[in-house]
């Protein structure tokens, strides 16, 4: 099924229709008549789309500029949603399963509260990628979110499974107040990283300012950073070999929590 | 049948029904993987003596490793998936933990698991992290040399043991030569060769006269016996008979390797070639060695 952006929002349009599960075995005229909302207004996903084909197969593309859509993919548990553009805040939040392609840039909120499945956004993603709302405590549950620019503030706050990829560089308190799981950087990691993280993983390629807080262990290669690195790499994300088979600084933290947190920063020559 | 001047008796080796796990140890290098995977698969030449069968099946680039370090895959079998978890425990705990610089990954994609490093993992008493993967959990156990990574559960499948063919040679140097080149033909993936260097002299028949003992030496074709044993199996000219036991992932690749190593040890010194089996009573699968050859199993 494809889908094809023809009137732009005016204000932000949640459209969590769009998303395979909504959309599987619909035909083209029955998903053109699933609820929308223009600001708090109910509207048709065809008032804003034009909907072509069938998604047999659990297959959707959306095109255009989705900058002002939010919540595709909410709550999605299969099927492959492949989006061509940018996307809206709130992209594949509360998403269990299946797979979320964006070509372009996405806003805020990416893969809020995911449990399950992959996102991929090939340019930049906005703040809170992999976040709770605010008020919640347990952010990302498991999935994977592979985002091959850069990414805003509190990259992961909260997670407590899953791995968060971020090509480029991150924001402010990137895994802030993390309770597991993996966040990689290959650029630089923003200011207080890590902050009252209690357990799992930061990883950078760059170095990095850390809280007193922090502890410093040791400088070694695990092989579990070699792993990860080429399982993303397998992945489609780049990785240059000298951050595969080079050392890494190893800091406990935050000792302010349990200290049960690891920040492993590249400590090898640079090219 | 014969190859070349080598007759091939019209008979067949009886396998039996085993579980089978694949193990990938990698290292900072091939030596220290290797030290792993022969450390392993020590004293693991028969499930009578030693509780599982296990061998090197090859070594793997570092291309194809999951941490991208040389590394080596290792077959163990066992007789049930209850059996080849114990093992795999003990082993990759005792074997590959403790080796420098060594990361243990599963091999073997299937439908039954059995949990090694989240038994292992205690071992990092309150120390240790996993990380998920995919769909894969590994453990981080720290060490003093750094960190073992270990994954959580390995794949365990129906497989064959005791897959085997017998070399019936004039005299020692020609049947040590025979086999030599049998092995070096054998290389099958999902086959290993449980045996010193692929190869067993010691072969046994079931039961003894002393009631302690499951298995005893196959006397009808032990050369020293022949005088004295009520049938012997040698023809006049053979002084010297060896064995290679074939465990394998499936059928299949038993058979391909049995045809290959028939193969390669047939020829001039070679009297026979032979299979040890039990009447067809015991084991689930009866691999024809005319058939082998012919193509089919």
């Amino acid at each position: 099924m494809r889908l094809t952006l023809h009137a732009v929002p005016e204000v932000p349009l949640e459209a969590e229709a769009i998303c395979p599960d909504m959309l599987m075995g619909l035909s083209a005229d029955k998903a053109a008549e699933l609820p929308v909302f223009h600001g708090n207004e109910k509207a048709r996903l065809g008032d804003f789309f034009s909907v072509q084909g069938e998604a047999r197969d659990g297959t959707v593309t959306v095109e255009g500029d989705l900058s002002k859509v939010k919540l595709i993919g909410n709550g999605m548990s299969t099927g492959r949603l492949r989006i061509e553009g940018d996307v809206g805040a709130h992209l594949g939040a509360e998403m269990r399963g299946g797979e979320i392609v964006v070509t372009g840039n996405a806003g805020d909120w990416v893969g809020r509260e995911m449990s399950g499945g992959r996102i991929t956004i090939r340019g930049d993603a906005g703040h809170m990628v992999g976040c709770a709302v605010r008020g919640v405590p347990v952010g990302m549950l498991g999935g994977e979110i592979i985002v091959h620019g850069n990414a805003g503030n509190e990259v992961g706050h909260g997670m407590r499974r899953g791995l968060i990829a971020i090509g480029g560089d991150s924001g402010d308190f990137t895994g802030v107040s993390m309770k597991a799981g993996t966040v990689v950087v290959m650029g630089r990691l923003g200011m207080r990283p890590g902050a009252g993280m209690v357990r799992g993983t930061l990883i950078s390629t760059q170095p990095a300012e850390l809280l007193p807080t922090f502890n410093y262990d040791t400088t070694y290669r695990p092989p579990i950073i070699r792993t990860i690195l080429i399982y993303l790499r397998k992945l489609g994300f780049t990785v240059e070999d000298l951050y595969l088979n080079g050392p890494y600084q190893r800091w406990s933290g935050d000792s302010i929590e349990l200290n049960k947190g690891e920040i492993l920063l590249y400590a090898g020559t640079r090219q | 049948m014969f190859i070349e001047s080598t007759e091939i008796i019209d008979t067949f080796a009886e396998a039996f029904a085993m579980w089978g796990a694949r193990v990938i140890i990698t290292g900072e290098n091939e030596k220290w993987a290797m030290a792993a995977a022969r450390s392993m698969t020590g004293f693991a030449t028969s499930v009578i003596g030693c509780k599982c069968e296990a061998g090197i099946e090859r070594t793997v680039p570092a291309e194809e490793t999951p941490d991208g370090r040389p590394g080596v895959s290792v077959l163990l079998f066992a007789g049930s998936p209850k059996g080849v978890g114990n093992r795999l425990v003990e082993r990759i705990g005792q074997c590959v933990m403790t080796c420098p610089t060594t990361a243990c990954y599963n091999g073997l994609e299937a439908e039954e698991r059995v949990v090694v490093g989240g038994k292992l993992r205690y071992f990092g008493d309150g120390y240790q992290a996993s990380k998920v993967l995919g769909d894969s959990r590994l453990w981080r156990i720290p060490v003093m040399e750094g960190e073992f990574v270990v994954e959580e559960s390995f794949g365990v499948q129906p497989a064959v043991g005791g897959g085997n063919f017998l070399v019936l040679g004039e005299d020692l140097t020609a049947t040590l030569d025979a086999v030599e080149a049998a092995v070096d033909a054998m290389e099958v993936p999902g086959v290993i060769l449980p045996f010193p260097d692929g190869v067993v002299r010691s072969g046994s028949k079931p039961g003894s006269r002393y009631k302690a003992l499951p298995a005893s030496t196959n006397d009808a074709y032990c050369p020293s016996l022949r005088g004295r044993v009520p049938e012997t199996c040698l023809p006049e000219s053979v002084s010297c008979v060896l064995e290679i036991v074939i465990d394998g992932l499936d059928e299949p690749a038993v058979a391909e390797a049995m045809r290959r190593g028939i193969q390669a040890a047939a020829g001039e010194g070679i009297v026979q070639i032979t299979a040890g089996n039990y009447g067809g009573d015991l084991g689930q699968f009866q691999l024809r060695l005319h058939d082998i050859l012919q193509g089919g199993t």
